[in-house]
C-alpha cells in the first residue's frame, strides 16, 4: 500500500458517495428521532427510504479511479450490484415492519436508524478491498444486527435471540480476526490487491491456516453449515420483520464479501479454499433440507430454507469461475425476493385477536380464507423449491451449470438430490394451505403497503419474472467480470 | 532472547483458552464476555508482534481498530445481557434454552 501515491481526499469522498449518503442520512434521522420522539417512526422510515434511493442513485457516477482511501475501498460493478439489492432489501424491511412494530408496541424510532446502520456496514463489506475495511464493515453490520435481534425489549425470546446471536457472532468475529492476524503476519500485507499476486507466487502453511480461520468466520455470517446453529434460534426469537431482514440483506452482503475475499485476495490458492467451500456447500444443502422436515414453526422452517439456499449459492463460488460468480449474484438477487415474500406471508398471519401466528398449522386452509395470500405463498414455496417455470429455478440452474462446466459433478448431483428433499417440506406448506381444513379465523391484511410488496414479490417470482432474467444476468456477468479483472 | 515465536505461542494459548471458555462454560454469560475479550486480546498480541517483526505499521493500526470495536462490542453485549436478565431473572448459560430444535 505504501507505493501508492496519496489520493486527494475529495476524490475518495466522491467514490464513496453511497456510504457517505447513508452515514450522513442516518445521523440526521437519528437527530430528528431524538428530538421528535417515537411518534416520528413513520416519517423517519419514509425518510430512510428516500435516503436509500439517493444512495442508490449515487452508485451511478463513473469515478476516475475504482479505489478510494488509498486502496481500502473499491467501487466496481460487483459492489454496485450487491449494493442495489442491499439498499432495496433494507428499505423494504424498514417499511414492512411498520404495522408490526405498532401492534407489538415496539414502535421505537430507532428501528429504521439501526437498519440503516446495518446497511452502511453491509455496503462497506461489499466494497472492502483490504482486511481492515472488511473487519470494520463486518462489525458495523453485526453490532447493528445484535441490537435488532433483541429489539423487542420486553420479550424474553427476543432478548434470548439477541444474546445467542451476540455470543456466537462475537466468537465468529474473533476467529475471523485471528485468521486475519495470521494472514497479515505471513504475507506482510492486508490489501487484497497485494495479497492476490503474492499468493499466486507461492503460499505457506501459516497463510493456509489463516485462510481457513477467515473462511470459518465468514461462513458464520452467511450461516453455512458447520457454523449455522444460531440461524433457527435467532430467526425464531427475533421480531419477524427483523428475521426477514436477517434472511435477506446481510446474507447477500456476507456472500459478496466471501466471494471477493476468496477470488481477489486468495484467488492464487483457489484449490485450497475450493475444498472448504465445496464441503460447506454440500453440508449446508443436506442439513438445510433435512433439518427443515420436522419443524413446526414457520420461521424456523424459513431459517433452514435459508441455510439450504446458501448451500446452493456456495456451489457457484466453489466452481471459482466467472460464470459461477455471476451465478452466485443472480442467486442472491432472486433469493432475496423469495425470502422477503415468504416472511411477508408470515407477517400477515394473525389470529382474530391480532396475535402473530408462527405455527405451521396456522397456514391450514389459507386458500379458503385468504386466496390471494395462499397463491403468493404457493408461488414463493414452489420458487424456493426450484420448480421450473418459476423464477427460483433459473439461479439454481445457473449455479449447477457453472459447477458442471468446472467439472464439480458431485456438487451438482448432490445439489439436485437435496433440492428434491427440500421440495418435500416446501410442498408440505402448500399442501397445508390448499388441502387442509381451516383451523381458526385469520385477521385481514392490515397494511395495503405490505400487501402490495407481497404482490410485487410474487409477480417477480412467478413466470412473469422471467422477463427480468435477462437484465439481472447481464448485470451479474458484468459485475463478476469487473471483479475478476482486478 | 524472546522472539516472534514466543509471542505467537502466548497468543495461540490465549486464543484457545478464549474459545474453550465459550465452549465449555456452563455457568455464566459474563464469563463468555470475558472469553471474547481474551480472544480479541490474543489477536492484538499477534498483530503487534507481527507488526514489530515485519517493521510494518499496519498491524499496530489494525490493533487500534480492534480495540475500538471490542469496546463497542462489549457495550452492546452487556446491554443485551441486562435486557435478558430483566426478562428472565437469570444469566445462567444452561437456562438459555427457550428455543430449541
Amino acid at each position: 500500500m505504501n507505493e501508492l501515491v496519496m489520493q486527494p481526499l475529495s476524490q475518495s469522498l466522491s467514490i464513496a458517495a453511497p456510504e457517505l449518503t447513508l452515514a450522513l442520512g442516518l445521523m440526521s434521522l437519528l437527530m430528528l428521532g431524538v428530538f421528535r420522539g417515537d411518534r416520528s417512526l413513520v416519517g423517519l422510515t419514509w425518510g430512510a427510504v428516500i435516503i436509500y434511493i439517493i444512495a442508490g442513485l449515487s452508485l451511478v457516477n463513473d469515478p476516475a479511479s475504482r479505489f478510494a482511501f488509498d486502496g481500502l475501498y473499491v467501487a466496481d460493478n460487483f459492489s454496485a450490484f450487491l449494493k442495489v439489492i442491499i439498499f432495496a432489501a433494507a428499505g423494504v424491511c424498514s417499511v414492512i415492519a411498520l404495522p408490526y412494530l405498532k401492534r407489538a408496541r415496539s414502535d421505537k424510532f430507532e428501528y429504521p436508524v439501526i437498519i440503516m446502520l446495518a446497511a452502511l456496514g453491509m455496503s462497506m463489506m461489499v466494497s472492502a478491498a483490504d482486511l481492515l475495511s472488511l473487519y470494520v464493515g463486518l462489525e458495523l453490520q453485526s453490532l447493528a444486527a445484535y441490537v435488532l435481534a433483541a429489539f423487542h425489549r420486553n420479550e424474553a425470546r427476543s432478548s434470548e435471540a439477541g444474546l445467542k446471536y451476540f455470543v456466537l457472532g462475537a466468537l465468529a468475529s474473533g476467529i475471523l480476526l485471528y485468521g486475519i492476524s495470521l494472514v497479515y503476519g505471513f504475507s506482510g500485507t492486508t490489501s487484497f490487491a497485494v495479497l492476490g499476486p503474492l499468493l499466486g507466487a507461492g503460499s505457506s502453511i501459516g497463510l493456509t491456516i489463516g485462510l481457513v480461520f477467515i473462511l470459518a468466520g465468514l461462513a458464520f455470517k452467511v450461516s453455512a453449515v458447520p457454523f449455522h446453529m444460531w440461524t433457527p434460534d435467532v430467526y425464531q426469537g427475533a421480531p419477524t420483520p427483523v428475521a426477514a431482514f436477517f434472511a435477506s440483506a446481510p446474507k447477500a452482503a456476507a456472500m459478496g464479501l466471501l466471494v471477493r475475499v476468496s477470488m481477489e485476495a486468495f484467488g492464487g490458492i483457489a484449490d485450497q479454499w475450493q475444498q472448504v467451500v465445496a464441503f460447506a456447500a454440500v453440508a449446508s444443502m443436506i442439513l438445510g433440507a433435512v433439518g427443515a422436515i420436522g419443524q413446526t414453526s414457520i420461521k424456523r422452517l424459513l431459517a433452514y430454507s435459508s441455510i439450504n439456499n446458501i448451500g446452493f449459492a456456495l456451489i457457484g463460488l466453489a466452481s471459482a469461475t466467472a460464470d459461477g460468480i455471476s451465478g452466485v449474484l443472480f442467486y442472491m438477487a432472486v433469493y432475496l425476493a423469495m425470502t422477503i415474500g415468504a416472511f411477508l406471508v408470515v407477517l400477515s398471519l394473525r389470529d382474530a385477536d391480532g396475535r402473530l401466528l408462527d405455527e405451521m398449522n396456522a397456514l391450514s386452509g389459507l386458500s379458503r380464507s385468504r386466496p390471494g395470500m395462499a397463491l403468493a405463498l404457493a408461488i414463493f414455496m414452489f420458487s424456493l423449491a426450484g420448480i421450473p417455470p418459476l423464477l427460483g429455478f433459473w439461479p439454481k440452474f445457473s449455479v449447477f451449470n457453472a459447477a458442471i462446466a468446472s467439472e464439480h459433478y458431485v456438487l451438482a448431483v448432490i445439489g439436485v438430490v437435496t433440492s428434491v428433499v427440500g421440495a418435500f417440506y416446501y410442498l408440505r406448506v402448500v399442501k397445508l394451505a390448499y388441502f387442509d381444513e381451516p383451523l381458526g379465523v385469520l385477521a385481514p391484511q392490515e397494511s395495503r403497503i405490505n400487501g402490495a410488496v407481497m404482490a410485487v414479490a410474487a409477480i417477480f417470482c412467478s413466470p412473469i419474472g422471467m422477463l427480468a432474467i435477462g437484465p439481472i444476468v447481464r448485470a451479474a456477468q458484468s459485475a463478476s467480470v469487473s471483479m475478476l479483472s482486478f | 532472547m524472546i522472539g516472534l515465536e514466543h509471542y505467537l505461542t502466548v497468543a495461540a494459548i490465549l486464543f484457545v483458552l478464549g474459545v474453550l471458555g465459550i465452549a465449555l462454560n456452563r455457568k455464566n454469560v459474563i464469563v463468555i464476555l470475558m472469553s471474547v475479550e481474551l480472544i480479541l486480546l490474543a489477536v492484538n498480541i499477534n498483530l503487534v508482534a507481527f507488526s514489530s517483526f515485519l517493521g510494518d505499521l499496519t498491524g499496530q493500526i489494525f490493533a487500534m481498530f480492534v480495540l475500538t470495536v471490542a469496546a463497542g462490542e462489549a457495550a452492546i453485549g452487556l446491554a443485551i445481557l441486562v435486557l435478558y436478565f430483566r426478562n428472565r431473572g437469570t444469566i445462567a448459560v444452561d437456562q438459555i434454552n427457550q428455543m430449541k430444535g
